[in-house]
């Protein structure tokens, strides 16, 4: 199956101008291809550029070297060297990311923050209203909270919040940066059940996830990322 | 009223040099050709204070020969102050017949009114104007309004005609009521009642405008169109004036209030001194007039 | 959802001299349609003078500013006649400025200020500006009874909400910002902020924003500028610049803030 994520030899290091230009490496060489309907799992110790692979992947940050494609319905894109408006669209269209933390916006109630990531991809308000109903109930979170401001909810249900957000787009790549961290078992199961849909609707994602347990049952394959650790400058 | 003066001055005719007049003869006829349009002029220092009518005055002594009758009205009257001492200006320097007969003016200088007999082709009425910019009080900047006329870029005007309505429920603007010339320029009619703006449209009559402290002078020329502005749902309407004059009973004119005695008696009138004269000379009698008539 | 391939705004080597002193230098970036830019700096940084330029504000010493209007043609915007620059800045076009006196008539009533753009392009009819205004006033979130007052009695941040309002009435495609949350308490800016998002990506504005603050400039815009001494010095999209600043100085700028 073609892949729709191709890394290849792609390096990072950040330079720390404000403590005298040291360089700090960060992943080296780093080559990866995901396939549609496959989840791949990021393994090894934290600080070994984990999250930064992701962040690189989502075009938060910046690569030195190496192409990144990621294959849109009309076509590739490589996020290493891709213009800002083509990332933006990108991540409209094709490119979710799903983290623990919500970047609460004041005055928007849950449910409306979810109907609008689907909104953004285009798909229209009662499809969107539906599918956000149904993801907030699938992880639990309580009704009489749907048509609330996120900003006073427990960190567990802004995290649930989050995750229906990064699920209800149908994204063809997922990004998944420790959804489940801090989540109560009922919660890691209906997340473990998201991920198996994503599958089977053929969506390539690319993981990191702490709990063994869950790791173990979504991942495809784990890619121990310490064999990209970069050669210090 | 007729009377001719002989020139006993040591004054030029008309006391202004020629070739001041020359210069606001050139200014009038670009006023004229642009409609609307303020024209600056050299205004020239004159022997009365600026809000005395200098500026009309000087638009007079342009065009004035031996061979016109004028006529002088401040607030509709022949005989005020200001008219008469014009008036007597005239006669003294330029030896012009003067009237106070509308229909026998060949140049008529007001201070507000608009005559309620209907001007004739061939008379030329000269309006002393205090401000001639329209959009002054809106925004204060010379080069600003300047654009704003260049580029007829008239929406602020509107937005003070909106502030009225918001604020008092209708158009509360009675005097200096904003008009667009020949679909044009904006123009102040300062300070005209709105009351007299329709007798301005399409007038057979020569309009001149002049502004002796702000140096301007714009016109209206014959049979051009003078339109007040105004909103779709809030049109255009002249003041209403529920009763008859008490003196000589025409009715659709404009009235002044006159303060009978200090028990609160008081008469409308009319403004026009000549119009009101002519008729009760007809035997038009109004309401007091009749009384007093009956009484003796 | 289609993005226009022809940008909306296109800028090229802009440079603005004053005297021997640099203002801005050899600026170039596209705008497109329903993007925000962020131009961030500190005083001085230069990212006014450039506001200023690209909003025919100023004249440039050097570059060009093409605009593409709304019939589709990209014009020079300094070849423009008077008359054509000025109907572009009342119904294309937005400014907020940081100064709400600046942007407003403090003595007209907050109905008038919102109307005076809809009457100077022709609207005479009096109950129809008003709804509008009405409207307008709702989606800025002032209270409607206070449609006849006049700015001067409002407060702050209902001066900028109202000058975001009589700005955006004639639905323009592109609105320039000069700090507009600047001088604004931190409740206030967080709700003129919030605003300001939701009016943005339900119009589909195209924003330049100028800027001192990461947080809004984080909040509101897809791309940033960051402009030190008259030049840009790195640009990109934000969260990336904001999350992994390659310049020392954009280091500087972002370890500057708290949390951003």
């Amino acid at each position: 199956m073609a892949p729709r994520v191709e890394i290849d030899g792609v390096s990072k290091s950040f330079v720390m101008h404000l403590q005298g230009g040291k360089q700090l490496p960060v992943v080296g060489n780093v080559s990866l291809d995901v396939s549609a309907g496959e989840c791949v799992v990021l393994g090894g110790p934290s600080g070994a550029g984990k999250s930064s692979i992701l962040k690189m992947i989502y075009g938060n940050y910046r690569v030195d070297s190496g192409h990144i494609l990621v294959h849109a319905a009309d076509g590739p894109v490589d996020v290493a060297s891709a213009s800002p408006r083509e990332i933006i669209r990108l991540r409209r269209q094709s490119l979710g990311y799903v983290s623990q933390f919500l970047r609460a916006i004041p005055r928007v109630s849950a449910l409306d923050l979810i109907v609008a990531a689907a909104r953004e991809q285009g798909i229209e308000e009662e499809r969107a209203t539906k599918r956000a109903k149904s993801l907030l109930e699938r992880l639990n979170v309580p009704e009489r909270l749907w048509s609330l401001p996120p900003a006073t909810f427990s960190g567990g249900e802004q995290q649930r919040v989050n995750i229906a957000r990064g699920f209800v787009a149908d994204h063809r790549v997922l990004l998944l940066d420790e959804p489940t961290a801090s989540l109560d078992a009922v919660n890691r199961a209906a997340v473990v059940e998201l991920v198996f849909d994503k599958k089977r609707h053929g969506v390539a994602m690319i993981g990191i996830f702490h709990d063994e347990d869950v790791r173990e049952r979504v991942a495809d394959r784990i890619v121990d990322v310490t064999r990209f650790a970069a050669k210090a400058a | 009223m007729s009377t001719t003066a002989t020139a006993t001055t040591p004054y030029n005719y008309a006391y202004l040099d020629e070739q001041t007049k020359r210069m606001i003869r050139r200014a009038i006829l670009k006023a004229i050709a642009i409609p609307g349009y303020q024209v600056p002029f050299a205004s020239r220092e004159m022997p009365m204070p600026y809000g005395w009518g200098t500026g009309g005055v000087q638009v007079t002594a342009s065009i004035i020969g031996p061979t016109d009758t004028l006529k002088v009205i401040d607030q509709g009257s022949d005989d005020t102050t200001n008219a008469v001492s014009i008036r007597k200006f005239f006669q003294k320097t330029a030896a012009v017949a003067v009237t106070t007969s509308t229909s026998a003016a060949t140049i008529i200088q007001t201070r507000h009114r608009i005559p309620e007999t209907p001007l004739t082709a061939g008379q030329v009425l000269v309006f002393q104007v205090p401000t001639p910019e329209p959009l002054r009080f809106l925004e204060p900047r010379e080069t600003e309004t300047r654009k704003m006329h260049a580029l007829a870029e008239y929406g602020l005007m509107h937005v003070k005609l909106y502030e009225d309505i918001a604020k008092h429920g209708r158009i509360a603007k009675t005097y200096d009521y904003p008009t667009m010339v020949a679909g044009r320029y904006l123009m102040a009619p300062s300070p005209t009642p709105k009351f007299d703006n329709p007798k301005m449209h399409r007038s057979p009559a020569l309009q001149l405008f002049g502004a002796g402290r702000e140096k301007r002078i714009y016109a209206v020329p014959p049979h051009t169109d003078v339109v007040s502005l105004d909103f779709d749902d809030y049109p255009f309407e002249v003041n209403k004036f529920d009763r008859p004059c008490a003196l000589c009973g025409a009715e659709n004119v404009y009235l002044d209030e006159v303060i009978l005695d200090d028990r609160g008696g008081r008469m409308f009138v009319c403004s026009d001194t000549d119009h009101c004269e002519t008729r009760r000379a007809e035997g038009h009698r109004g309401e007091i007039l009749g009384q007093e008539e009956t009484r003796a | 959802m289609t993005i226009d391939d022809q940008p909306l705004l296109s800028a090229r080597g802009i440079s603005k001299m004053y005297g021997q002193h640099v203002g801005c230098t050899d600026v170039s970036f596209d705008l497109f349609a329903g993007e925000v830019l962020a131009v961030v700096g500190e005083s001085g940084s230069g990212k006014s003078t450039l506001l200023s330029v690209l909003s025919t504000r100023l004249e440039p010493t050097g570059g060009a500013v093409s605009y593409r209007m709304r019939d589709g043609t990209m014009r020079d915007v300094f070849a423009l006649n008077e008359a054509e620059r000025r109907l572009l800045m009342r119904t294309d076009w937005g400014f907020v400025h940081q100064d709400a006196r600046e942007g407003l008539r403090m003595g007209i009533s907050a109905g008038g200020n919102v109307g005076e753009r809809l009457m100077a392009v022709g609207s005479r009819h009096y109950g129809e500006i008003r709804s509008t205004a009405l409207d307008w006033l709702g989606r800025v979130e002032i209270d409607l009874t206070r449609v006849d007052d006049a700015p001067k009695t409002f407060s702050g941040g209902m001066r900028q909400r109202l000058q975001i309002a009589r700005n955006l009435v004639t639905q323009p495609r592109l609105v320039f910002m000069d700090e507009p949350t600047g001088g604004l308490d931190v409740s206030v800016q967080a709700r003129l902020l919030d605003l300001l998002r939701g009016l943005v990506a339900d119009l589909g504005l195209a924003v330049i924003i100028v800027t001192h603050d990461l947080a809004v400039a984080r909040l509101l815009s897809h791309r940033i500028m960051v402009m030190r001494a008259g030049r840009v010095i790195e640009t990109g999209l934000t969260d990336q610049v904001l999350d992994d600043p390659r310049e020392p100085y954009t280091q500087l700028l972002v370890s500057s803030v708290l949390q951003v």
